[in-house]
């Protein structure tokens, strides 16, 4: 019996996600928890693993194809098993579907001829393609000169972002990544000579401007933070923690831990914002047209720095997991997204965000809210500053941090005692242990 | 170098053939007391009388039927249409007796015939009297089809059709007889089935030929005032088609336009556009996009019939958007 996957939904906002490549193509053999396809969401590119073992029948949608969430992508079967009319997709047109254009263009932007039969499925044919596997640069929509040139001068079309009609790669895109990674080599001698090198000359440096493609990542992150700053009203709200004793907790804590467990000061903010949710439900929320959901779980998004932008690892459920659990998953969703290999659970479903710039000595800073979420975190360093207690001068630890809020979902006053509550966890950090 | 127009320039090549081979003479309907529909042949009658220029009834097939007979038997008619849109009336003479008669005939004859004919739109014939079907003709292997756009061409070029031992169909346009061009002194020949650069460039091709060298000519006047440097490649003859400039200068430009008078279905850019992709596809870039007439009748209407033809504009406009 053929089995249809679908396109998976990969966090509650989800409604569509584009088909970046097939991994497993027509007539390959798939086993249960293979990658079948990568797909693009909102937030980045996931994997989609097969639920099913058998020979890939039938693709029913095209590389590029923007997909609705729920609808069939593929059916995998036995070779030679007949794939029933009813699967046949409706695929959208490509990501500008509206411009008539798409479909004279060719073969590229159309919808992929559906039949209602595989029966030639010839195993002949499925081991040809097996001899032959998937070229990396297939996938992308470039012209045939792009594909030619990125080809003679190895270059992944898949990291050039095209700027031809619909996003295809055309030739200046791959001069533009040509000229683009020239300078970057060349540039970093001249900054340090050879000591052998003569005094470097007085003469006019030059200065030429570059353009920079957008990658994917970069165009997600230029979109959805477009889209927040400009429909969510924020206000922001700071706030100073007293750190000395969430240090040391820590430093005692890291002390009776293994080294792939060693918490971070970010996980104890995790997990006390986590807590503080819990109390604030109205901050742990969404903004939803006409209404406000206010979500179950509290699932906090960690923002990590990526090569070309950041992305956001989702700790799910962290107000009831013990603070080591948060440290190992964190750490090891860190690696994954830096590694570019993150899972779809990995990075989706957050509640509300943290972006933590503490590593960098930085005292302060406001962030823009993650859609659809209602609030952000904003983390600077903990700093050893001289402070006033009791009337008398000392040298504290100080943490100060700002969250940015949603104003159409709460106001200035719940930021303030959100920002007040977390300080009982912060500076009494005995409550995240307990 | 004189600078003279398509009519004087197309006029000369009939007279030095006319003196040059007593075998060649002129057929059709007005060519000889009238001096012609488009006033080509004016002159011709008082000089070399009534047996080499023969007026005849309005009966197309005649006309070519007769033109094909004179060649079998070793003259070299330069048959007359008033439009090409009368060739539909002598259609089996033209595209399947006398492209194949040497074929048929195992090389026993040749058909060293030349058929003038004036196509094109823009002069308010209506709908059947304003065709640019050249793609019909350029279909059947056996007949040449040339149409020139500049007097220099179409005086070497038609001098080279007189002397072909094939039949060729010389298609002249009715809005060009008055458009000026240098012209050498001396003679000359061009020979058929040579495409040429009229203009070089840079950053996109157009491929075009007759009354569309002239638009894609100011489209490029334009076109280079906004930094675009488009290279023209004129066809002139289109059997045999010659793509090797067009080739090239894809190769360097990576884009291209095709411009053609006719209906784009089936058309000159069809055929050009496909030829470019099955020869140069590593090096295509953007999608080949055609300039042609509206899918229309052409209107009499003068407003009409303009904006069904191709224009400046809709040249452009296409080589902005090869250019995106």
């Amino acid at each position: 019996m053929a089995e249809t996957i679908t396109m998976p939904k990969l966090g509650f906002d989800m409604a569509e996600g584009t088909l970046v490549r097939w991994v497993k193509q027509e007539g390959e053999r798939i086993s249960k928890g293979d990658v079948l396809a990568e797909i693009e969401t909102d937030k980045a590119t996931v994997e989609v693993e097969s639920h099913a073992s058998g020979v890939v029948l039938r693709l029913l949608v095209n590389q590029g194809d923007v997909v609705p969430v729920s609808s069939p992508i593929a059916v995998i079967g036995e070779a030679g098993e007949k794939v029933q009319e009813a699967v046949k997709a409706e695929p959208d047109a490509g990501p500008n579907g509206d411009d008539g254009k798409q479909k004279i263009q060719g073969a590229d932007g159309g919808p992929r001829k559906t039949q209602a039969t595989v029966s030639e499925a010839s195993s002949a044919r499925a081991d040809l393609r097996l001899a032959a596997p998937p070229v990396e640069s297939g996938p992308v929509k470039a012209s045939p000169l792009a594909k030619k040139m990125a080809e003679e001068r190895n270059i992944s079309l898949a990291s050039v972002a095209g700027t031809g009609p619909g996003g295809r790669v055309v030739r200046r895109d791959i001069e533009a990544a040509l000229a683009a990674s020239a300078p970057a080599a060349s540039a970093a001698s001249p900054m340090l000579p050879a000591a052998t090198a003569p005094m470097p000359s007085f003469g006019p440096i030059p200065h030429e401007d570059l353009t920079i493609p957008l990658t994917k990542l970069r165009q997600i992150i230029a979109r959805r933070m477009t889209e927040s700053k400009t429909s969510a009203p924020h206000f922001y709200v700071t706030h100073e923690y007293k750190m000395d004793a969430a240090l040391d907790l820590r430093t005692q804590v890291n002390a009776l831990l293994p080294e792939e467990q060693k918490t971070s000061l970010n996980d104890f903010v995790v997990k006390a914002a986590a807590l503080t949710l819990r109390e604030f439900p109205n901050l742990n929320a969404s903004f939803v047209g006409d209404h406000v959901l206010r979500h179950g779980a509290v699932n906090i998004g960690v923002a990590v720095a990526v090569e070309g932008g950041l992305l956001t690892v989702v700790c799910v459920d962290a107000d009831q997991k013990p603070l080591r659990q948060i440290a190992v998953e964190v750490k090891g969703m860190v690696a994954r997204a830096r590694e570019g290999k993150v899972r779809p659970d990995d990075i989706e479903g957050s509640t509300f965000s943290i972006s933590n710039l503490g590593m960098y000595d930085v005292e302060n800073f406001s962030a823009i809210i993650n859609p659809p979420e209602a609030a952000i975190l904003a983390v600077g360093s903990a700093r050893e500053v001289p402070v006033v207690e009791d009337g008398a001068l000392k040298v504290g630890q100080r943490m100060k941090a700002t969250i940015s809020v949603d104003h159409r979902v709460s106001d200035g006053v719940e930021a303030a005692q959100f920002m007040q509550a977390l300080a009982k966890y912060l500076e009494e950090p005995l409550r995240l242990l307990v | 170098m004189a600078r003279i127009t398509m009519r004087e320039a197309i006029s000369q090549a009939l007279m030095e053939e006319m003196d040059r081979d007593a075998a060649v003479f002129i057929i059709g309907e007005e060519v000889g007391v009238w001096g012609g529909t488009y006033a080509v042949t004016k002159g011709f009658y008082d000089k070399y009388g009534p047996r080499r220029v023969k007026d005849t009834p309005i009966a197309e097939n005649a006309i070519i039927g007769a033109a094909i007979g004179a060649a079998l038997v070793g003259q070299r008619p330069v048959a007359e249409l008033m439009t090409i849109n009368f060739a539909f009336a002598a259609m089996d003479y033209v595209v399947n007796q006398a492209p194949k008669l040497h074929y048929m005939f195992g090389g026993q004859f040749t058909v060293p015939m030349v058929i003038r004919a004036v196509g094109g739109g823009g002069r308010q014939l209506g709908a059947t009297h304003s065709q640019t079907p050249d793609a019909i003709f350029a279909h059947f292997p056996g007949l040449k089809v040339v149409s020139p756009g500049t007097p220099a061409d179409a005086k070497g070029l038609l001098k080279s059709a007189i002397r072909s031992n094939d039949p060729v169909l010389f298609i002249e346009h009715a809005t060009m007889y008055q458009v000026r061009g240098d012209v050498p002194d001396e003679e000359y020949l061009i020979p058929i089935g040579e495409s040429k650069i009229q203009r070089p460039g840079k950053d996109v091709t157009i491929v075009t030929y007759c009354k569309g060298l002239e638009l894609s000519m100011k489209a490029a006047e334009e076109l280079a005032k906004e930094g675009v440097e488009a290279e023209i490649v004129d066809l002139r003859t289109l059997r045999p088609l010659d793509m090797g400039p067009v080739l090239e200068s894809f190769m360097k430009t990576n884009r291209a336009v095709v411009v053609e008078e006719g209906w784009r279905s089936y058309g000159v850019g069809a055929e050009v556009a496909s030829r470019i992709y099955e020869d140069a596809f590593d090096y295509v870039d953007a999608p080949i996009l055609r300039v042609a007439q509206k899918e229309v009748p052409l209107p009499y209407n003068r407003v009409l019939e303009q904006s069904a033809l191709p224009q400046v504009p809709d040249i452009v406009a296409a080589v902005k958007e090869v250019m995106k």
